[in-house]
């Protein structure tokens, strides 16, 4: 992306339209065998209220870039380069300290697995008021219980199960428990790491309404990162696509569902099952992800896409426009001069 | 045998105020350390009687008469068939009488054992607090500096006390501050002057000395204890450094620690209060088998220091061949050990919330 693309983008951070900006972000993990880029040169924007689907495979990057987000990649992890706009912050150039206030104040996360993500020693309303005087010290003890009990009620759990252990919930409810904690002080966004993936069916679909209860209720803005296309299907708004770290389409729910140009989310949505159309095999999409150690040359996906060009293998197409907010990393809807030449 | 009241009440009063599933538990688990104390005993009786030596050649040498031997023999009950010592000997630890002694006065063992039990206890409770302090503390913070010069040298440190005999440090360290450095005092519990002046009550010599308000015998005291204390404390602390810390590096990737930092919780309130917690659960398992290690530690301590408790006594009392006080200590141990393991189990319930009974 030019100095001037990225210019223009972070003035449109200034309208208050977006409300988080990622801009050129990498982030490698070091192993014996070399540095793998886990997320290759992302940028995205968050709109202010939406819920943006983050989808892929397993490995695609998804999960470090949620991490990322919140600056909480760890060794051997690190950000290489990047910029993170939040509310009009760099939060790549704020202090750990700072960053740790605007953790669970104004971004919040839910975790994968709701049965391990709460401290099996701690009761309910420990974890909540602790985390409402971490950030308002002036808070008693007996307001933040207040808070608390408002909260617990609000997410459809009866109040005085406050004082139980984690243990002593279903996945259904931790995972609202873990929703509560991230809203105990309004949070601006709350990234949702593969939030249904340990709930079945019927809770996962519970929990799905009450999110989208909560974004109109409390002013939310929602990532959903998910390989449950699904998922992305029933709540999000836009949906953003990521293959071997890098961004592969960007769009409406309707755009990249019912018009999808990347040949990879062709073929996922290829690959999800349907009720409807029986008789047919399931669609499989040739090959593997890539080993990010050795990430193929030009576009990652072109060894197992089936409308390869000679170019593909050569040059990385750009995450360009196909149509006004409809993106994609595709050389097919890009203009290209030769086939193959450097 | 007065000193086990405060752990056996703390115990009856975890027993009264505690669910009907927890009395049946401390029950079943008393029900447990019978057959486990009674064949304890009985190794030890019969191993006795096996070893070569007897208790009148090792008090009154080769040249005692046969007319004196043999009245000996008699008065101790020696001249008995084996069962019917051995049947003996279990009724007195039933009754929790445990005897005469063979040698000197032939006074009761209770007596002689209330003596050394509270110079017993004055070592080994410092010492597993020094221990348990140790290996907390370092192991948590090798734990955060992982693979950080700290963490190599306190991994060092573990593995070089561990392997460490108790007797060899306890002499090293007696060489190098006592006689060396002379900032120690060599052995014993207390300096001759403020034992004349301590009166005693507890046998407990730091208890004795703060209820009669003597601050110099309690300087004595506290002056005698920092070396037998640390000898017996650090050598344990190899053990509980290395769980603490491969305990507190799992917890600190675990999922909620995680989404504590994602909470913005502080750094210092996740490692201790969400990773340092959690990883107690498994160390408080394994003070309870260390409890055994603890009092044989104590055993070579005492010994190395002079120490006047139970340890010493048992090593005297096997020189002695003095059956009755060998078997009654190592009685009064298994039960002491029993005690602190049951203990240590119903600490868990109250560590972890998971844990019912």
């Amino acid at each position: 992306m030019t100095q001037d693309a990225i210019a223009a983008d972070r003035s449109s951070v200034a309208t208050g339209d977006v409300l988080y900006s990622i801009r050129d972000l990498s982030v490698e993990y070091g192993t014996r065998a070399g540095e793998v880029a886990a997320v290759d040169r992302v940028s995205l924007d968050i709109r202010k209220g939406e819920i943006l689907g983050l989808v892929g495979e397993s490995g695609c990057g998804k999960s470090t870039l949620g991490k990322a987000m919140m600056r909480m990649i760890s060794p051997p992890g690190r950000i290489t380069q990047g910029e993170l706009w939040f509310a009009g912050e760099d939060l790549m150039t704020v202090s750990e300290a700072q960053m740790r206030e605007i953790r669970g104040a104004r971004l919040g996360m839910v975790f994968q697995d709701p049965m391990t993500s709460l401290n099996p020693l701690s009761k309910i309303v420990d974890h909540l008021t602790e985390t409402i005087t971490t950030h308002e010290p002036s808070v008693s003890e007996a307001a933040a219980r207040d808070r608390a009990e408002q909260l617990i009620g609000r997410l459809g759990l009866r109040v005085e199960r406050i004082d139980d252990y984690p243990h002593q919930f279903s996945g259904g409810m931790r995972q609202r428990i873990m929703i509560a904690l991230a809203l105990a002080l309004r949070a601006d966004l709350v990234i949702a790491d593969e939030p249904t993936t340990a709930l079945d069916v019927i809770v996962e679909a519970q929990f799905l309404d009450l999110l989208r209860e909560l974004r109109a209720e409390f002013d939310l803005t929602i990532i959903m990162i998910t390989h449950n296309i699904g998922v992305v299907a029933e709540v999000a708004d836009r949906v953003a696509v990521m293959y071997a770290g890098r961004m592969a389409e960007l769009g409406s729910v309707d755009e990249v569902f019912l018009d999808t140009k990347h040949p990879y989310g062709q073929g996922l949505l290829r690959a999800v099952p349907n009720i409807e159309l029986d008789g047919s095999d399931l669609y499989q999409m040739e090959g593997a992800p890539p080993n990010l150690l050795h990430t193929p040359s030009g576009c990652p996906f072109h060894p197992r896409c089936p409308h390869v060009m000679p170019i593909c293998s050569e040059r990385e197409p750009a995450f360009a426009e196909v149509t006004p907010g409809h993106r994609a990393s595709c050389w097919l809807f890009q203009e290209h001069d030769g086939e193959g030449e450097r | 045998m007065v000193f086990g009241v405060p752990a056996a009440l703390a115990l009856l009063w975890v027993f009264i105020r505690g669910s009907e599933a927890l009395r049946r538990y401390i029950l079943t688990r008393i029900a447990l350390t019978l057959p486990m104390v009674l064949i304890l005993v009985s190794v030890v009786f019969f191993v006795l009687r096996v070893m070569p030596g007897d208790v009148v050649s090792s008090t009154l040498g080769p040249k005692a008469s046969e007319e004196v031997r043999e009245n000996i023999i008699e008065s101790l009950g020696l001249d008995d068939p084996l069962i019917v010592q051995y049947f003996k000997f279990l009724g007195d630890v039933v009754t929790l009488d445990l005897g005469d002694s063979f040698i000197g006065a032939r006074r009761p063992i209770v007596d002689e054992l209330g003596e050394r039990l509270p110079a017993t206890l004055e070592l080994i409770i410092p010492a597993a607090i020094v221990a348990l302090g140790t290996g907390l503390l370092f192991g948590t913070f090798a734990a955060v500096r992982r693979k950080r010069t700290a963490d190599y040298g306190l991994r060092l440190y573990s593995v070089i006390v561990y392997s460490m005999p108790i007797f060899w440090l306890g002499l090293l360290l007696r060489l190098v501050f006592s006689v060396w450095l002379g900032w120690t005092p060599i052995a014993g519990r207390i300096d001759v002057v403020a034992n004349t002046t301590l009166e005693r009550t507890t046998n407990l010599l730091t208890v004795d000395s703060i209820i009669s308000g003597n601050w110099s015998a309690l300087l004595s005291v506290l002056h005698h204890m920092i070396l037998p204390t640390l000898t017996l404390g650090l050598v344990l602390s190899g053990v509980f450094i290395r769980l603490t810390r491969i305990n507190v590096i799992e917890t600190l990737q675990e999922d909620y620690v995680i989404s504590a930092r994602a909470r913005g919780i502080r750094e210092r309130v996740v490692t201790y209060s969400y990773a340092l917690k959690n990883a107690m659960i498994p160390v408080v398992t394994v003070i309870g088998l260390q409890v055994a290690i603890l009092l044989a530690g104590a055993v070579l301590t005492e010994t190395v220091f002079n120490w006047p408790g139970m340890g010493r006594y048992l090593i005297q009392r096997i020189s002695a061949r003095d059956f009755q006080a060998v078997q009654s200590t190592v009685a009064v141990f298994a039960m002491f050990v029993a005690l602190i393991s049951l203990a240590v189990d119903v600490i868990y319930s109250v560590l972890d919330p998971r844990v019912k009974y």
